[in-house]
């Protein structure tokens, strides 16, 4: 048996080699046949439709206002400053959805594992009853169903007079900056920086002599007093406009609209019954076997949630956190379902509705969403890479 | 002569001092053991107090349930009569009356293949879950459309309400899953140009929001087909969301294959096996039974975001009761209204996901490492 070394090849068809050749050939040809397709397809219709491609409509007046706006902007700015605009609006209300969504999850995850029954079975239903609602429902629920039921500007509660709440949204006092007040936000760049310094510098001390640096609270004094000298010693150049009811409407002060709020609550609200769920597992990750440990070698409580459990959990937890993050970002593009102006509602909706550019419009919505997924995917990658368990 | 002290009888048992046994016991374990805990305990009932009564009050006790129209409302409570008043539309949206019977079919033999699916002690599941996934589609399909066998055509403009999310939701979890299959199998194929165009294609869905994807499936995907061809709105969200949560799926899927060990796939290589046999009768069985949670999971989220189409103007549940809302006899019931869509989507997808548990629990044969 041996002795027939020559071993027949077979058919060419049973030859991996070639067939995964051909395999990715025909998957070659028939997106090049699909792309093909579809390209002369829609070339023929943006013919039949008398709509140029292109994005030079970027550069045409838009010609609609938008109810808010984090830099100027008019009727007469161009789509391009549209984008811009609309792309802000998304920025803050998903920076502001995580900061809080963060918080609250948190706060419900760690009470789902307290000893307190009562506060355990709160905050389980919590998570159940808000992560098994779609967040579209929870938004138009606290848009129409809470802040339309508030009253008239006439009629809206107040807080001592300075913070009003209606129907038109929430007015709170603006503050108005005067001359020398840009001392201050430079003093607070130089705390942080010296707070950096000083953390690194206690870590190296520490470490070369075993004495710890009450660090927190240094930290603390530093990054609230020096503003708060400076700004107390340019003797205090900040004017605050307060909101009065002049008519039917308020005047002074800044208005938080009404979606924002709708906006923001249900994005917090809803993903942190998810946040909630990944700090309760990333807790529960951590072996008993290591607060034991950390207890035998008399550790004080404190301390062992800073040096022992909250490493290890941050290590299960912070990778799912971001996912979720992300999750809010991209929701926050149901902010069009009760007309907050972010980039899908003023770019994809009424930018679109008036160019007719749908491709162009579409795909550079799109881009950003990808845009943002993709640095912040990267970003987690060297997170996961420099948290690694460094096993030997 | 007896000591007095000596103890001649024997003294009865006693219970060792439990601090947990009885309502007192327990109360003072789990609610009272410290000074803080006490004082939580406290706040928290407060608050509880504080809300839950008046939305009991509000929700039963002082609501109006009987009626035809808002003049039956007190309104001192909630106002279910706008439901009650509407609840055709909001379970059938504008089919018309007459071919009602339709959907109820559907429904009902919907609702047989998901009992007979989710009950572990039922027989031939394999068939059963065949029938789900190939025969019923296409039953649900001449059912519901009509047009042929007799039965009347109901364009898909007139479906709605519940009828309609469920019909999303199903196509989008029959269509995803199989595609999300194929995508994972794709992912960790050896091939690169295979491989980079699954990458590319998983991580494209992923990364955009469900929204603009519905954007595009209605003002793009008419754009790609020859001006001619009439392409249904229903079918371009469909086309969308399956393709959106393929890519969700492949994801879920892919974790199953990781979880699998190599020796599985070699074993098979070395019993002569092609590629097929291997993933169809030793890797995907063991990957998929892995992943049936994050499975659920993904149909939960897939369920939630069908909600999403009211956005592209289609009447799903959620988009009957927010029209029902402008209607000018039954204007200011936003409340009743979104309360009610908020419990119908929360009964599906807690079921759903008490499910999952169960079946992890289930499942659980100490395979993961």
């Amino acid at each position: 048996m041996l002795g027939s070394s020559s071993r027949e090849r077979g058919p060419l068809w049973r030859d991996p080699t070639f067939r995964a050749l051909l395999v990715q050939g025909i998957l070659l040809l028939a997106l090049g046949a699909f792309i093909v397709m579809v390209v002369s397809n829609t070339m023929a219709n943006l013919e039949a439709r008398g709509i140029t491609t292109g994005f030079g409509f970027l550069q045409d007046r838009a010609g609609f206002s938008i109810p808010q706006t984090l830099i100027a902007y008019s009727g007469d700015s161009t789509y391009a400053r549209t984008f811009v605009v609309g792309l802000l609006n998304t920025l803050l209300v998903s920076a502001m959805g995580i900061v809080t969504a963060t918080l609250i999850g948190f706060a419900v995850g760690i009470a789902r594992l307290s000893p307190n029954w009562l506060l355990a079975r709160l905050a389980n239903a919590y998570v159940e009853i808000f992560r098994n609602i779609p967040l579209l429902v929870q938004i138009l629920f606290w848009y129409f169903a809470v802040l339309q039921a508030l009253p008239s500007p006439r009629d809206s509660h107040s807080l001592f007079e300075v913070i009003f709440v209606n129907v038109r949204g929430v007015v709170l006092p603006d503050p108005q900056p005067l001359d020398g007040f840009a001392a201050t936000p430079w003093a607070l760049l130089v705390a942080v920086i010296a707070t950096w310094w000083l953390v690194r510098f206690a870590k190296r001390r520490q470490a070369a002599t075993g004495r710890p640096l009450p660090v927190f609270t240094l930290g603390a004094l530093l990054l609230i007093g020096l503003p708060l000298a400076t700004f107390l010693v340019t003797g205090m150049p900040l004017e605050w406009s307060i909101p009065a009811l002049k008519g039917f409407n308020f005047q002074g002060g800044v208005t938080v609209l009404p979606e924002l709020i709708a906006l923001w609550l249900a994005l917090s609200i809803y993903t942190a019954s998810f946040i909630a769920e990944i700090v309760r597992s990333g807790i529960q990750s951590v072996p008993q076997g290591q607060v034991e440990a950390a207890k035998a070698l008399s550790l004080p409580g404190p301390i062992i949630l800073r040096k022992v459990v909250i490493p290890q959990a941050m290590r299960v937890i912070v990778p799912q956190l971001t996912s979720q993050h992300l999750n809010l970002i991209k929701n926050s593009s149901l902010a069009t379902a009760i007309g907050y102006p972010d980039l899908v509602a003023v770019f994809s909706g009424t930018a679109l509705n008036q160019t007719g550019q749908a491709i162009e419009i579409v795909a550079m919505t799109m881009g950003v969403y990808l845009l943002i997924n993709l640095v912040v995917s990267a970003l987690m990658n060297l997170y996961n890479a420099r948290t690694l368990l460094k096993e030997r | 002569m007896v000591d007095p002290n000596t103890v001649t009888e024997m003294v009865a048992e006693r219970r060792p001092p439990d601090l947990r046994r009885g309502v007192l016991g327990w109360l003072r374990f789990n609610l009272f053991n410290t000074p803080l805990n006490g004082a939580v305990t406290l706040v928290t009932v407060a608050l509880l107090a504080m809300v839950l009564w008046p939305a009991l009050q509000w929700a039963v006790l002082q609501a109006d349930w009987i009626g035809d129209s808002r003049e039956a409302c007190s309104g001192e409570g909630a106002c279910w009569v706008f439901i009650s008043a509407r609840f055709e539309s909001i379970i059938y949206g504008f089919y018309p009356e007459s071919a009602r019977w339709r959907v109820n079919l559907v429904f009902v033999l919907l609702a047989i293949l998901i009992a007979w699916l989710v009950i572990p002690r039922l027989p031939a599941k394999r068939w059963v879950g065949l029938f789900a996934l190939v025969g019923f589609p296409v039953l649900a399909f001449f059912l519901l459309v009509g047009g042929s066998f007799g039965l009347e055509h109901v364009p898909t403009r007139n479906w709605g309400g519940v009828m309609l999310t469920l019909t999303i939701a199903i196509v989008g979890i029959v269509g995803s899953l199989p595609i999300g299959v194929v995508l994972a199998l794709g992912r960790r194929s050896q091939m690169p140009l295979v491989r980079g165009f699954c990458v590319v294609f998983i991580e494209f869905w992923r990364g955009v929001p469900l929204i603009t994807v519905l954007f595009m499936a209605s003002v793009m995907l008419p754009l790609f087909v020859p001006t001619q061809v009439e392409f249904d709105k229903l079918l371009r969200a469909l086309v969308g969301i399956m393709f959106f949560w393929s890519a969700y799926m492949a994801e879920v899927v892919r974790g199953g294959l990781q979880a699998i060990p190599s020796g599985q796939d070699e074993a098979a290589k070395a019993m002569g096996m092609g590629y097929w046999q291997r993933m169809g009768l030793i890797v995907l069985p063991q990957a998929l039974k892995l992943v049936i949670p994050g499975i659920v999971n993904t149909f939960i989220a897939l369920f939630k975001d069908t909600s999403l189409v009211l956005i592209i103007g289609l009447f799903d549940l959620l988009a009957i009761i927010r029209a029902g809302l402008t209607d000018s006899d039954w204007l200011g019931f936003a409340t009743e209204g979104y309360v009610f869509a908020a419990l119908v989507f929360w009964v599906f997808c807690f079921s759903m996901s008490r499910y999952s548990q169960y079946i992890e629990r289930l499942l659980h044969t100490g395979h993961r490492n």
